[in-house]
């Protein structure tokens, strides 16, 4: 697992699709018009609606080669969010993964693992608009099974 | 309502209370966030994966979470938002969002933000840096 770190994901364009963004703010109960009435965000400080900060998560980050980590079994220990701006409606992102860090430690549950992955989006000239961190744990039972 | 730039720190921002937490909410977000790890929605497959039942996705927790600083748009926006994913919420468990200023340096402001369930239990801490436009 220790030669994943620094390997990374293509860059894949996203956007922040309208209809994506209210079935969201619906789904964490966050109704507020900005995320929504056109008027509102127009009318409001970023011109334009924006997104919820966990909106990210929705994004294609694309598949960092190597890395086959099944959902089933994984620990999400830790997220990070750090944004430059909010994220516009409308707007595209080029958003790529990346590994940041791996290490072991002994715990509760066994020999465990930690990756620490990278999702970050850039605006179509490659400045940042958001970075974030997942801190995942494999526990040894994970990693029996999956071999990493 | 009172306005973010004004608050002091020790100051909270009104709790939110969610609603019991539902399946039919997991299916919503399992939908719009595309995560269908199956632990959070189908029952049969939270047993074997040795849970007593689903459990809510800790992304969901986290992003009704920062619902307490949306009526603030207006002055800023979030610009660092750090949880640690600390308890498991279950079918029914009902959820409390809370946030105190913790430090303020000019244009920006720091939080201690919490969920916790109807144990007191923390299921959710950590940080939101809330930057003044």
């Amino acid at each position: 697992m220790k030669e994943m770190i620094g390997k990374a994901s293509t860059k894949v364009k996203n956007t922040v699709e309208r209809g994506a963004v209210k079935k969201f703010a619906e789904a964490i109960g966050d109704l507020n018009p900005i995320y929504f009435d056109e008027e509102v965000g127009k009318q409001s400080r970023f011109g334009a609606n924006i997104a919820p900060p966990t909106f990210a998560r929705v994004f294609d980050y694309g598949a960092i080669e190597g890395l086959n980590l099944p959902n089933k079994g994984l620990i999400h220990g830790e997220q990070i969010y750090h944004y430059e701006r909010p994220l516009l409606v409308g707007e595209d992102v080029y958003c790529y993964s990346k590994v940041s860090d791996y290490y072991e430690k002994a715990g509760a549950m066994g020999n465990m693992g930690f990756i620490v992955l990278e999702n970050n989006g850039e605006d179509q000239d490659g400045s940042t608009i958001f970075t974030s961190k997942s801190i995942v744990i494999l526990t040894e039972a994970y990693r029996k099974v999956q071999q990493v | 309502m009172t306005k973010i730039a004004e608050l002091y720190v020790g100051d909270t921002l009104s709790d939110i209370e969610l609603d019991p937490v539902s399946r039919i909410d997991l299916i919503k977000y399992a939908g719009a966030s595309g995560d269908f790890n199956p632990i959070h929605t189908i029952d049969e497959e939270a047993k074997k994966a040795g849970l007593p039942g689903i459990i809510a996705h800790g992304m969901w927790t986290m992003g009704n979470l920062a619902k307490l600083f949306t009526p603030f748009y207006e002055e800023g926006f979030i610009q660092e938002y750090a949880i640690r994913f600390r308890g498991m919420v279950f079918l029914n468990d009902v959820v409390t969002l809370k946030a105190e200023l913790k430090q303020r340096d000019e244009d920006v402001l720091k939080f201690d933000v919490l969920a916790i369930n109807q144990d007191e239990k923390p299921v959710l801490k950590g940080q939101v840096v809330y930057k003044l436009a």
